[in-house]
């Protein structure tokens, strides 16, 4: 139990700074991290931005277990979480120990919300991430279940997808329906989430601009003190070179 | 939530009261001779009429390939490692393992979450995390430990399969060749195997002996847990 308070409280020991934003989709929370990534960049910074289920070890697995329709609430859970292993090694901890920065579109607490939500148990996904650093500065863009639906359906996307909309738990055979049902059960656990691991809240109905004027103002307090750190040529993105992986199937 | 057939954290969404079958892992390190009396094991069983089926290790419809390809050439930290193992298991678990136990079948795993333990325990240190992981896996019914000492296995390895990458533990770094790296790794693990012989009640088979007693230890081993099994009648099983 003393090693799961750990990742609750302690801080990472590395010099750079971990920024990541949650919420349900459409709640606008990439909009913003894209916003504050333009922005540090402005203001000279190195920035690093990593992507919730992106890594090349698993992308084509889950693809393959979601298209089989075959994967269990475990098996979901453990890939996302493998997803994160890796990109957390190769993509967050580097330049986290380089002294800059690192900007994470969802970060663990996606799974506390979701997975659970899919039927695994709190406490074992807790377990499953204790291998994960807390980050500097984690943001929960809340946002009501009909803004969101109304924002997805007006927006670039038009429809939901299969597992985004829950569709594999049955619980509507209308995907809006679907999709309003279970978003509203993760709303519901992020909640929790958020007074257990002190996510700071904002109020994700407000205009682009007023809530990227907040987020930067927390950012800019939360910063002083930092000590800007970066390369020379400030291009590379790459810190493992890899052997070539051939292609899957 | 805490179901006593569960390791840890069990699938909460799952009744494991239904099982019917018998679950029983084989264990032990790498060239061992696992496969050969697993073979033979499910060969003796169903010339008894018994329901068998078997599952290995990274055989899984949805990791074989991903595993084969992160261990082709990627670079894989430890913790990714460890969950691709888990989520093999998992797999494997929910789609071969319990249905299979729940239509009565005796089980035989080549290698069981033991397997993740010692593996992660010898790049970690931390017993833990990884225990927290296969929190899902189920208790099985028995355990075999195929053990055997370092200098008989290398030699073994060495006139049969040879020796690879990871079964030498490379990423480890702990020796400047195969054969030396092969040697320090194969030790640790088979350590923390007699360890976890002792802490989960393993029956240790001697996997210096000669096949035949071996397999007659095995079969001793199994005997009693089959006693109570209900055989299934008709044996309509025919074996592969």
């Amino acid at each position: 139990m003393s090693e799961q308070e750990s990742t609750k409280v302690a801080p990472h020991p590395y010099p750079g700074k971990l920024i990541i934003v949650e919420g349900i989709d459409g709640s606008g929370k990439s909009t913003q991290l894209l916003l504050l990534h333009k922005w540090l960049e402005s203001k000279g910074h190195k920035v690093f931005f990593t992507e919730w289920n992106s890594s090349d070890l698993v992308k084509a697995t889950t693809k393959r277990g979601k298209k089989a329709k075959s994967l269990t609430p475990t098996t979901f859970s453990l890939l996302h979480a493998t997803d994160f292993a890796s990109r957390l090694y190769h993509q967050i901890l580097p330049p986290l120990k380089a002294g800059m920065l690192v900007l994470a579109d969802r970060y663990m607490y996606t799974a506390f919300a979701r997975d659970v939500v899919r039927g695994v148990s709190p406490d074992w996904v807790r377990k499953l991430y204790n291998f994960a650093i807390k980050p500097d500065m984690a943001f929960y863009y809340r946002v009501p279940i009909e803004v969101a639906i109304s924002r997805l359906l007006r927006g670039t996307r038009g429809q939901f997808k299969y597992y985004e909309a829950g569709m594999d738990m049955n619980l509507s055979t209308d995907v809006t329906e679907s999709f309003r049902l279970f978003q509203s059960r993760i709303l519901a656990e992020y909640d929790k989430i958020v007074d257990e691991f002190g996510l700071l809240t904002m109020d994700a109905t407000q205009d682009i601009e007023t809530q990227q004027e907040h987020m930067r103002t927390l950012v800019e307090e939360a910063l002083r003190g930092y000590k800007p750190r970066r390369g020379t040529y400030g291009r590379r993105t790459l810190f493992w070179r890899r052997f070539d992986v051939p292609k899957s199937e | 939530m805490a179901d006593g057939r569960f390791f840890g954290d069990g699938l909460t969404y799952l009744n494991p009261s239904d099982l019917k079958g018998k679950l029983i892992a084989v264990e032990g390190t790498d060239g061992v001779g696992r496969s050969t009396h697993i073979e033979m094991l499910q060969e003796w069983l169903e010339v008894q009429g018994y329901g068998v089926i078997t599952t290995g290790w990274t055989r899984s419809n949805l990791m074989s390939k991903t595993i084969e390809m992160a261990k082709a050439g990627n670079i894989l930290d430890r913790w990714s490692l460890s969950l691709l193992y888990a989520t093999d298991f998992a797999d494997r678990l929910e789609h071969q393992i319990i249905p299979a136990l729940r239509s009565g079948f005796i089980v035989l795993a080549d290698r069981y979450i033991y397997t993740a333990f010692a593996r992660d325990f010898v790049r970690s240190g931390d017993r833990k995390w990884i225990r927290d992981v296969f929190g899902f896996a189920l208790i099985p019914d028995l355990v075999c430990y195929l053990r055997i000492d370092v200098e008989t296995l290398a030699l073994r390895v060495i006139e049969t399969m040879g020796m690879n990458y990871w079964e030498s533990g490379m990423d480890l770094r702990l020796g400047t060749d195969l054969y030396d790296s092969f040697k320090k790794y194969q030790s640790l693990l088979i350590e923390e195997f007699d360890k976890m012989a002792e802490e989960f009640r393993f029956n240790v088979v001697d996997a210096r002996k000669s096949p035949e007693e071996i397999q007659e230890e095995l079969r001793g081993h199994i005997l009693p847990v089959l006693q109570g099994h209900k055989r299934m009648t008709g044996a309509e099983h025919v074996p592969a």
